[in-house]
């Protein structure tokens, strides 16, 4: 019998969860100062979460997707992304899209429950969240065949969640993205949870990089809360995608350290033990000690930058909820191109006749 | 006798949970699967308690797949089993239609009748709690359009449960769709007159059979879910002016009890009809050509009041406006009082 396939994932780390580097620091051009900046972003993105977490459980933002935990993939996405490249996010990438340019108060915005806050100018070609899980993965593979066909150096980045890759859309993703040779590169969150699902019933595989096989590119594993490592990976999978030289996919091992959303409660499907473990290997510290170490960062920039991104966020909270709502008729405005007929006497008959509406199951 | 001592009220939510818990210990052959569906019991609550009692082969928490669990179901069930699936967000149907509309309704036929398909598909629809165009939607005309499936919808916890029953007893893909603001989940709008008394022991619904839940003798107002929740608050604001509103909830989509509305216009005159679902091409139009293709003599031109032809907003005010509601009927019967 012959062996014709042969296979291995790989795990990259450089620190260990103390922050303690672990192997000679990958060459990547300035990388110090670039882990700095790594750094304020994750510390900016924590700080945003909790105020918008505050500003949801005082009825001023809708449901929101925290990122608790997943700070450091987001960051290192948004570092390793050229202004060129394109982001085709999930609902779970806040700090990379703040990364690209998008404002915090239209970041806010959104979640706040105004369309208008996912299209903003500063994303460029970005996409908007995607909500039916994984369809991202397919609109990936139709920018970077856009950008194949054109002959562009740039690429495609697209992230999706464990229980995403569960879905077949990914599968076809993935394949056609083999099949075409596509410049896409597949990053997974695996933070260990759908919802209440944990990541062990989602699929038998040993990991979820191995899918990567199926449609002959690469797959790699990288500890999601080790900023150097995800550095080095992406850098890496970002610019063979740019080169020509095709697509990756690679699991960052994660884990959701918040609730699913603001509607969700943990803590009546997980156990404080695994939490409590997980909160000792979180991306946030295990950064900061390193930098500490080396030297990079001190307590006196620590204690300036926690109040600048306090005064941030607070700025930017203030600015969104002063944004004046849009008039509520506009809603039959942005369907077409013009407004066909049928659509315009649901508008006269919505706004003369059923003003001022609604009242539903208060 | 204490009649009150008696009455055991329960939500949507728990009313389903408890006739498939019902129906699962009496027939092996009924199984549940979806995601969030097991430890958590559903993020809707509608199967609370089935995977301690039943445990994780018949209650399945299933991978992100639909497409898998869906196509599954119409496997298994061809070969004897009677399962019951859920689509978390019935929006979230493009991942796996196929398997419902070309395999699950169709395979029956294509079988010249030799296989069935008992499948109950139950799935949460309607918004008001600012969600946005991918979790808001009814989509009651979509599913009721394609042949070949049955299409419940209840606006109470008695019709939930009794329904459902006879749903895993059909020999028929049944879809089942609940309305999120009438679970009885407090952040999802709570509807109190959803939640009513529910005998305990297992009873049966006949799927097809619309209910006069209001009677009246002036205008007819035809609703399902949510819109008959409306239509009893228009009713009893009409009933101050001294109108009469007879108030009929459907239940049932496919089949459609076409005679029950019909009696009910021929008596009133006035034709009203309310639907969360998009308007064009859908519930509303069906039910109005339903009653004028049987020259029921109208007293003014029939109104409906559904969701316009446009995504449902995530901005609470811009959604809040565009939903259906009680003010809105009145404003359609001022419109035919005005004829
Ligand atoms: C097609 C589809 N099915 C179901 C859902 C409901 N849903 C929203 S988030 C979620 C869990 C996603 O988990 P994962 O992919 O691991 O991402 P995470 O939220 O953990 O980052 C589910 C099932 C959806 N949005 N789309
Ligand atoms: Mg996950």
């Amino acid at each position: 019998m012959d062996t014709v396939f042969k296979g291995e994932i790989h795990l990259t780390r450089y620190l260990d969860q103390q922050g303690k580097l672990l192997a000679p620091l990958p060459d990547i051009p300035e990388l110090p100062s670039r882990l700095v900046s790594c750094y304020r972003n994750m510390v900016l993105a924590r700080a945003l979460d909790s105020k918008a977490i505050a500003l949801q459980r005082t009825g001023q933002l809708g449901t929101f997707a925290s990122m608790l935990g997943a700070e450091a993939i987001d960051v290192s996405i948004g570092q390793c992304m050229k202004p060129e490249d394109v982001l085709i996010p999930y609902y779970r990438n806040h700090a990379c899209q703040l990364m690209r340019g998008l404002p915090i108060d239209q970041l806010l915005l959104y979640w706040g429950g105004d369309e208008r806050g996912s299209a903003h100018p500063a994303m460029g070609q970005d996409f908007p969240n995607c909500v039916p899980i994984a369809t991202q993965a397919l609109h990936a593979c139709g920018v970077a065949t856009a950008i194949k066909i054109r002959g562009e150096k740039r690429c495609a980045v697209t992230v999706i969640g464990d229980g995403g890759t569960s879905k077949g859309d990914f599968m076809e993703a993935l394949n056609v993205a083999g099949a075409w040779q596509l410049p896409v590169v597949f990053v997974v969150n695996n933070n260990q949870w759908a919802i209440s699902v944990p990541r062990v019933i989602q699929c038998g595989a040993q990991t979820l990089a191995q899918k990567a096989f199926g449609a002959g590119i690469r797959g790699e594993q990288v500890d999601g809360n080790d900023a150097i490592a995800l550095h080095q990976v992406l850098e890496l999978a970002l610019e063979r995608a740019r080169e020509g030289k095709g697509p990756s996919l690679i699991e960052a091992i994660s884990y959701r350290l918040a609730d699913h959303t603001t509607a969700d409660d943990a803590t009546r499907y997980r156990d404080n033990e695994e939490l409590k473990a997980a909160w000792e290997r979180e991306p946030v510290k295990r950064l900061r000690s390193y930098l500490h170490s080396e030297g990079l960062w001190d307590e006196e920039q620590e204690k300036c930058w926690q109040e600048e991104v306090n005064r941030m966020v607070q700025e930017a909270a203030d600015a969104y909820l002063a944004i004046p709502p849009q008039p509520v008729e506009s809603i039959f405005d942005h369907l077409y191109a013009e407004l066909p007929e049928r659509l315009r006497e649901q508008r006269e008959w919505a706004t003369v006749k059923a003003m001022p509406g609604g009242s539903h199951h208060e | 006798m204490t009649v009150a001592s008696k009455e055991r009220k329960l939500t949507i939510a728990r009313a389903m949970a408890e006739a498939i818990a019902q129906q699962m210990r009496i027939d092996q052959r009924v199984f549940v699967m979806g995601e969030d569906i097991g430890p958590l019991g559903g993020v809707f609550g509608n199967t609370r308690g089935l995977f301690d009692e039943f445990g994780a082969e018949r209650v399945r928490d299933t991978p992100i797949s639909e497409t898998a669990f869906m196509g599954a179901a119409v496997g298994a069930a061809s070969d004897g089993m009677r399962p019951i699936v859920e689509l978390m967000f019935v929006d979230f149907f493009g991942v796996c239609f196929d398997a419902i509309y070309n395999l699950m309704a169709k395979n029956t036929y294509f079988s010249g009748g030799e296989v069935k398909v008992p499948v109950v598909l139950m799935t949460s629809t309607g918004g008001g709690y600012s969600d946005a165009g991918q979790h808001s939607q009814c989509l009651h005309g979509t599913f009721a359009h394609l042949p070949g499936m049955k299409v419940v919808a209840p606006s109470n916890a008695y019709d939930a449960k009794g329904l459902m029953t006879a749903a895993i007893r059909d020999d028929n893909p049944v879809i089942f769709m609940f309305h999120k603001a009438l679970q009885g989940m407090g952040w999802l709008g709570t509807e109190r007159d959803a939640i009513v008394h529910v005998p305990e022991e297992a009873y049966q619904l006949p799927i097809g059979k619309a209910a006069v839940v209001r009677e009246g003798a002036d205008v007819t107002i035809v609703g399902i879910t949510s819109g008959v929740h409306h239509g009893l608050k228009a009713a009893r604001a009409l009933a101050e002016r001294g109108v009469s509103a007879e108030v009929v909830d459907l239940r049932s989509l496919v089949p459609l009890d076409r005679q029950t509305v019909i009696d009910s216009v021929r008596k009133t005159g006035r034709l009203i009809v309310v639907d969360e679902d998009y308007q064009s091409y859908g519930m509303t139009g069906e039910i109005i050509s339903s009653v004028v293709e049987q020259g029921v003599m109208l007293k003014a031109p029939p109104q409906r009041v559904a969701y316009p032809d446009i995504p449902i907003p995530f901005s609470r005010p811009m959604e809040q406006w565009a939903l259906p509601s009680a003010d809105k009927i009145i404003a359609a019967f001022e419109t035919m009082e005005n004829h």
